[in-house]
């Protein structure tokens, strides 16, 4: 039998490192989860942002207590920080379901070692990006009027309303987000159960493995149902974002009332949320040393997401130029006018400095292998992306049809707290599930290892060489032959 | 490896997930259903007022009119409460000693008005105009009920956006003939939504239903 040789050698970087078995690596992956105590590095970060966290409850209690008119939101800009907010969450969140469902569909199997955690960090970007909507109302202990059960009011809701679909596409969201970061999280479970010392660890681990024991059954369930799910939620990536434009784009605003909005908002929500993976990914990497799992094939391919989504954002910011000076009209020429030259002009020229010029960098090979290089473009993107909304949103408010309505917006000190009082609860979120689950899905990445690499001709030929002649399959009863 | 988990776990797993829906469920129906209670209504429960006074006394032995008090019931938003002078009307001559009148003849003296406790609250948000509805046919005892046997008044509806709705939605019900409209024994007769009440709404020029319950009919 001769060698089925193939002359293709994959220049790629392989996407596991190091000299891995199935053992050394669930044991690496599993430390962090049964590690002793906290090491240093680890509490000091989280005090930080625990301090973050305890910013924002602090916001939050005196906002119930006195109502929004603590934060800078006044006539003619109702809409600010906490809608900026809540789109630049939302966008966040993007590239965990990205990453989950589409490039499992598309068979990319590099997504194994960074699917679990984008797919956490979406599931904190939108608990922060849902704060704000409900807290917007200005009387969130009412906030169940959102949802369309019966009450007491005989009404249901505006079902013609984009906000009302808001809710729906955030919950669908959330939902499914959830339920996609938990069932693939089973399978690892029960490996922690199996593996922990800790009576209560096994307990605890063993009611959320739901009785999984790694059976053919379980697995052939398993994967029908992610794909079940994968195929779910990756209208979900698209759907969400579009619905979050329509919040805009349906009103008559200038700047907002624009048909270019979905696909512009879904590239750009993908385009920060790979800005966020790799703005957390990179320090983790580095931390848990875990530059096998998430080796440079990874991290390029992300640059390369992010390009090619950040073009097509800046697509987006040229055609909206361009819609504004072919409509001809009056105010949406002056709406193009008020953003680049008006009083928020800097904003829009720093918009187009974080998200158009500084990410160019990305085509240089050189510097999507240099991790600062990398970490600071992605800074630029995640305040880029910020900037933007607030050029949407604040920019075609502030100065509308009626110039007697025209009014300068100045957020508050709480506008600012609350802001970041998010970001330290996204990033407490972050640290708690970097601590105490597996962060890289361990059976995901056994698949990966050399080992599990089955070369079901290899495996024929082997097969038959040991049978030729010999002792046939199925023991002493000889094998019926053609032609007996 | 022994078994962490026994046999029976199997079967409390899977009633979780019935349990989990039927306490989900029963929640969201407690809370709706306890809203709509006397308790958080605070309906059926009488308000003690500062003065003895019993509207089934007024009402319903003597036979006032609900205007002869509430006189602003016609022309304005509020029903209007009465004067110090209109009790003083009578009890100047009636009961003119009587120890449980004081309290009246102290405000009669001093010209501070008596502060009554208040029973109907609607919600600032809701506006609402009396006279609109008394000139339209809807009737005293349709929103308040039989006031004539209440010796301390009590309110007698939810007040809940659903209960206005009611009739909002279907107004023909409950219109009178406006001779009719401080009577408190006044009841519907048999299919009065299609038949005279139909008549009555041409008649009154009652707004289409889009109107009666556009958001800024009540929410201005």
């Amino acid at each position: 039998m001769a060698e089925v040789k193939s002359n293709y050698v994959d220049q790629r970087p392989p996407m596991i490192g190091g000299k891995y078995d199935l053992k050394t690596m669930t044991t690496k992956l599993m430390d962090v989860v049964f590690m002793r105590g906290f090491q240093k590095g680890w509490m000091f970060g989280f005090a930080i942002v625990f301090l973050g966290l305890l910013m924002m409850a602090n916001t939050i209690g005196y906002l119930v207590l006195k109502g929004v008119g603590i934060w800078g939101n006044s006539s003619p800009v109702f809409w600010a920080f906490d809608i900026i907010n809540f789109v630049w969450w939302i966008g966040i969140g993007h590239a965990g379901t990205l990453i989950s469902a589409i490039l499992l569909l598309l068979r990319q199997k590099w997504r194994n070692s960074i699917n679990r955690f984008a797919e956490a960090m979406t599931l904190f970007a939108v608990a922060c990006a849902a704060m704000f909507p409900a807290l917007h109302t200005g009387r969130p202990w009412v906030d169940y009027w959102l949802f369309p059960i019966p009450n007491t009011m005989g009404m249901w809701q505006n079902f013609r309303s984009p906000l009302m679909w808001d809710v729906f596409a955030v919950n669908t969201y959330a939902t499914v987000s959830l339920l996609f970061w938990f069932m693939g999280l089973i399978p690892d479970f029960a490996t922690l159960r199996d593996s922990a010392k800790q009576p209560w660890q096994k307990m605890l681990f063993g009611m959320l493995a739901m009785g999984w024991r790694g059976d053919a059954r379980h697995w052939s369930r398993y994967e029908s149902a992610y794909l079940l799910l994968a195929g779910l939620s990756t209208p979900l990536v698209l759907s969400v974002h579009t619905i979050v434009s329509f919040d805009f784009s349906t009103g008559i605003v200038p700047g907002w009332h624009a048909t270019i909005f979905p696909p512009y908002f879904v590239a750009g929500a993908v385009y920060a949320g790979f800005a966020m993976v790799l703005s957390i990914g990179i320090p983790v990497r580095k931390f848990y040393k875990l530059e096998d799992f998430i080796t440079m094939r990874h991290i390029r391919n992300m640059c390369k997401v992010m390009l090619a989504t950040g073009l097509i954002v800046c697509y987006g910011y040229a055609m909206e130029a361009f819609f504004a000076w072919y409509s001809g009209s009056t105010y949406e020429l002056f709406m193009m006018k008020n953003r680049m030259f008006g009083p928020y002009g800097y904003m829009y020229w720093l918009l187009i400095l974080c998200n158009f010029l500084v990410p160019q960098l990305l085509w240089v090979k050189k510097y999507r292998e240099n991790m600062w290089v990398i970490m600071t473009v992605c800074m630029f993107i995640n305040v880029g992306m910020w900037l933007e909304r607030f050029v949407i949103i604040v920019m075609s408010l502030n100065r509308e049809f009626l110039p007697s309505g025209w009014r300068m917006y100045y957020p508050t000190a709480f506008d600012f707290s609350m802001f970041f009082g998010t970001i330290g609860f996204f990033l407490t979120l972050m640290f708690l599930f970097i601590r105490f689950v597996p962060m890289i899905p361990i059976f995901e990445m056994k698949t990966l290892l050399p080992q599990a690499q089955v070369d079901e001709h290899k495996v024929a030929q082997i097969e038959e060489a040991k049978n030729d002649g010999k002792e046939p399959l199925g023991g002493s009863q000889p094998v019926p032959q053609f032609g007996d | 490896m022994p078994q962490l988990f026994h046999r029976g776990m199997n079967t409390l797993a899977r009633l979780s997930i019935v349990i989990g829906l039927l306490v989900a469920g029963g929640g969201l129906m407690f809370v709706i259903e306890f809203n709509r209670t006397p308790y958080v209504t605070q309906a059926f429960q009488p308000r003690e007022q500062p003065v003895q006074f019993s509207h089934k006394h007024h009402v319903g032995d003597d036979g006032i009119d609900c205007r002869y008090c509430h006189t602003t019931v016609e022309t304005a938003a509020t029903a209007g409460l009465p004067a110090t002078k209109t009790c003083m009307n009578c009890h100047s001559q009636l009961f003119a000693n009587s120890p449980y009148l004081e309290i009246v003849r102290e405000s009669w003296r001093t010209g501070q008005p008596i502060k009554w406790t208040r029973v109907h609250d609607l919600p600032d948000f809701a506006y609402f105009n009396h006279s609109i509805h008394v000139n339209k046919g809807v009737g005293c005892s349709t929103c308040h009920g039989r006031v004539d046997m209440m010796p301390l008044v009590w309110n007698e509806a939810s007040l809940h956006m659903e209960w206005c709705l009611q009739c909002h939605r279907n107004p023909n019900a409950v219109l009178r003939e406006q001779k009719d409209i401080t009577n408190m024994e006044w009841v519907a007769p048999k299919d009065h939504a299609e038949k005279g009440g139909a008549e009555l709404a041409k008649k009154y020029n009652i707004q289409p239903k889009n109107v009666l319950t556009s958001c800024s009919t009540c929410h201005r």
